[in-house]
């Protein structure tokens, strides 16, 4: 949607339009549902999410400001249910947050086995995607919510920052270590994996 | 494949030394200086270039996920959450289009 298109959109929402709302959900009901099912890890906290999220933007579309679009408006909101409701769930002496210092040594690769060169039909099977979507599910909630908005929905790094309310350096840092620790993971599986094929 | 033993007297120090960089690197935004010593450490270095290599591949396959797709029953809950039920359609119809659309 272009800004005019846009600006129009939110002129109608916030003069309380029905259709508008419609609208609003039409178009971003899809893409907050996938960011919640790939934070949440399962589709009934994924629902809960996505109606707390629509539901918290009609009642604050007043003060929407055409800073960030609606879509990135939407996704901050949704990001911030997600991981308010993660945090709630978390035993409590598990942090949500990783404190901001990391420890270099967990980041230091591990697994030097090139699963580049297997074969592509290897590397999409059901089971390799199922291992990946449970990698995601593992990572802390910090580093899952970059991830999944830069590697898996594509958001750029600055749409990234403005979702979640971070800065340009900390969403970087929070996506290498995302993308480290996911790459370290499959690999492990890939080398097992590939072991148990080749002796077949 | 694995290259579990260094077979280059190199300290696994310069190794670390780029670790903060890949992921720059491999998005192309890392610095023209770092960008050219970390290829030459690569030229050396078998296993930076794996975890390169991999990471690059680790992306293009999350890339590569399929969306899931909101269901049907879910859509309409959301509207009738909303009271939005009158405006509530099916998403059969326009399923595609809405699995691939960026922000
Ligand atoms: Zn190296």
């Amino acid at each position: 949607m272009d800004t005019s298109d846009e600006a129009v959109l939110v002129a109608r929402l916030q003069a309380g339009d029905q259709a508008a709302y419609a609208q609003l959900v039409e178009e971003h009901a899809g893409r907050i549902y996938r960011l919640a099912l790939r934070m949440m890890g399962n589709e009934a906290d994924a629902e809960d999410v996505l109606q707390e999220t629509f539901l918290s933007a009609f009642k604050s579309i007043d003060t929407f400001q055409a800073r960030s679009s609606l879509s990135t408006w939407l996704y901050r909101i949704a990001s911030n249910v997600a991981l308010m409701r993660l945090r709630r769930n978390e035993p409590v002496q598990v942090s949500v947050d990783e404190p901001l210092e990391r420890d270099d040594g967990e980041l230091i690769p591990r697994q030097f086995f090139d699963f580049c060169c297997l074969p592509e039909e290897e590397l999409v099977r059901d089971e390799v995607r199922q291992e990946m979507k449970r990698a995601v599910e593992e990572l802390p909630p910090s580093l899952r919510s970059v991830f999944v908005l830069r590697d898996i929905e594509e958001l750029s790094t600055s749409e990234t920052a403005d979702a979640l309310d971070l800065s340009i350096s900390a969403v970087k840092s929070r996506l290498m270590r995302a993308r480290l620790k996911l790459r370290e993971r499959l690999s492990l599986y890939f080398s097992h994996g590939s072991i148990s094929t080749e002796t077949r | 494949m694995g290259a579990t033993g260094h077979s280059h007297d190199h300290d696994q120090h310069d190794c670390r030394r780029y670790l903060d960089g890949l992921s720059d690197y491999v998005d192309g935004t890392l610095g023209e200086e770092l960008c050219r010593e970390l290829e030459a450490h690569m030229a050396e270095c078998e296993n930076c270039r794996v975890v390169v290599n991999t990471l690059t591949k680790t992306i293009t396959l999350y890339h590569q996920l399929p969306s899931p797709v909101m269901p049907d029953t879910v859509k309409e809950r959301l509207y009738t959450v909303l009271d939005l039920k009158p405006f509530y359609h099916p998403a059969a119809s326009d399923a595609q289009a809405d699995t691939d659309q960026p922000g």
